[in-house]
């Protein structure tokens, strides 16, 4: 069983991830989501995609000097995403807490497979990932993801807008580009790995209620008393 | 000329190699065997007869030579993180160093391969299969030779006054016993002597299985340097005749 993410997980605590591509909101969704948590009294962790310090150097080192090719890019991520698994998310899922991760494989699954990376081969490198209890997807027209980056900054980031794919000179027409072959496999994913599609054209509000109400489901069988035995290691079978 | 061929799958999408000129030769084997020996005699043995050699081993890519010395530091690495860093290393090798030197036509001559990174995995629990299909991008190599040797007689090869001095007065000596190669980081003994034994059968065990899993061609590395170096000549001219 290579892939461990298709099936649910064996901790006590809950997963809560979200997706989308730039300026659909979903940061702004899931820190509203935490403080609701935590007015309830809830033990929550946060984690963002790609904030561990182990690779950080080495991705910014590849990118300065033009390095990172699609294939050393996505296992790169991978690593980063394996060191904050361990250190970040099973032991507070172990630990009985709601963990709420802005992004997570779902994001490399399309942006690698967008890269011209193998689409089984990026899935298998994730294997050891553990399924989310809960994953919105917060689906946005690219003009609407556009005109929001835009009014808080005034220029695109140079991988955002996919310039290392040389789809377009200008940075506005590469990140259309480019961002629309993103929600084309955040369509196959979610469609894969039946993720929840929030129509993130929404009112702000009315996106927060419709998580809240998603999320407060599935609290109804969260049962928050922590793991008191380590697990049972795997003999190795070489 | 021929097509490149994978372990496993096609491939990366974007990555065509295309025609690829030069072969790709793996001599494997545990630290201590003298691969590193064989392999500088048998690259000046090639440009002898004029053949254009490169030669590529494991973690010296410049993406993330620093990278994985400061995480070994750390001593904090999961299995899938400690795998993952060598995947990378690798992948970053193969693209830079590997391909671009057999569409050239060089002989590629890989100091450890794949199976080491492996061997390694599987023996720090890794799940077999998972490992195996992450690296599975990696080009199938014209021909594998698996210097095999005995735990016996690797003992008194790595475990002398030389390398016990170097070892522990060195911090950064390049070749032989440290943390890692002895597998410390697994606690398998009470002392490194015990931990090392233990590493090096679970290691063996690996190659074992892989030995028919990827068609190694085993070379008896017991006996001394001429023999086992005029074996490994054979071997490269069968390749290089093809």
């Amino acid at each position: 069983m290579i892939r461990q993410f298709e099936q649910p997980h064996p901790y006590p605590g809950k997963l809560i991830i979200v997706e989308g591509i730039d300026g659909s909101g979903k940061s702004t969704q899931l820190q509203l989501l935490h403080r609701w948590l935590e007015g309830m009294d809830r033990p929550v962790f946060f984690t963002e995609w790609n904030s561990s310090r182990l690779v950080n150097e080495a991705i910014k080192r590849g990118k300065k000097k033009n390095l990172l090719t699609p294939m050393t890019f996505s296992v790169l991520h991978a690593t980063d995403f394996a060191d904050r698994l361990a250190h970040l998310i099973i032991p507070p899922l172990k630990a009985g807490m709601i963990v709420c991760a802005d992004r997570y494989i779902y994001t490399a699954f399309s942006r690698d497979v967008v890269r011209g990376v193998d689409r089984e081969w990026v899935r298998d490198m994730y294997g050891f990932a553990v399924r989310p209890d809960i994953s919105m997807y917060f689906k946005v027209p690219i003009e609407v993801s556009l005109e929001r980056i835009l009014s808080g900054r005034p220029q695109l980031k140079f991988h955002e807008a996919g310039m290392d794919l040389n789809l377009s000179d200008d940075p506005v027409e590469s990140f259309k580009l480019f961002q629309s072959r993103i929600l084309n496999e955040y369509d196959l994913i979610a469609n894969e790995y039946g993720l929840t599609v929030m129509d993130a054209t929404l009112p702000i509000t009315k996106q927060q209620e419709n998580f809240r109400k998603v999320v407060a489901e599935s609290l109804d069988s969260y049962d928050p008393r922590p793991m008191t035995r380590p697990r049972k290691r795997k003999v190795a079978n070489v | 000329m021929s097509k490149a061929r994978y372990i496993y799958g096609n491939g990366q999408p974007y990555l065509k190699p295309g025609e690829l000129a030069g072969k790709l030769i793996v001599v494997e084997g545990t630290d201590g065997v003298g691969r590193s020996t064989q392999i500088t005699e048998i690259k000046q043995w090639l440009e002898m007869n004029g053949h254009a050699v490169v030669t590529t081993g494991l973690s010296r890519s410049a993406l993330l030579t620093k990278t994985i010395d400061q995480a070994k530091a750390g001593h904090t690495l999961n299995i899938n993180t400690y795998c993952l860093l060598y995947v990378a290393d690798f992948a970053d090798r193969l693209e830079h160093e590997i391909i671009p030197s057999l569409r050239a036509g060089f002989v590629v001559i890989a100091d450890r391969y794949i199976y080491t990174l492996i061997a390694r995995a599987v023996v720090r629990g890794a799940d077999p299969e998972w490992i195996r299909h992450v690296l599975g991008f990696a080009l199938l190599p014209d021909a594998v030779f698996y210097l095999k040797i005995s735990l016996e007689n690797l003992i008194p090869r790595v475990i002398n006054s030389e390398r016990l001095y170097e070892h522990y007065w060195l911090e950064d000596s390049p070749e032989g016993l440290d943390y890692w190669e002895a597998g410390m980081d697994l606690r398998l003994g009470e002392d490194f002597y015990d931990s090392f034994l233990e590493y090096q059968r679970r290691k063996m065990l690996a190659f074992e299985n892989m030995s028919k899993e990827y068609s190694f061609e085993v070379i008896p590395a017991s006996r001394g340097f001429n023999q086992v170096n005029r074996l490994l000549k054979q071997g490269f001219l069968r390749i290089l005749q093809k």
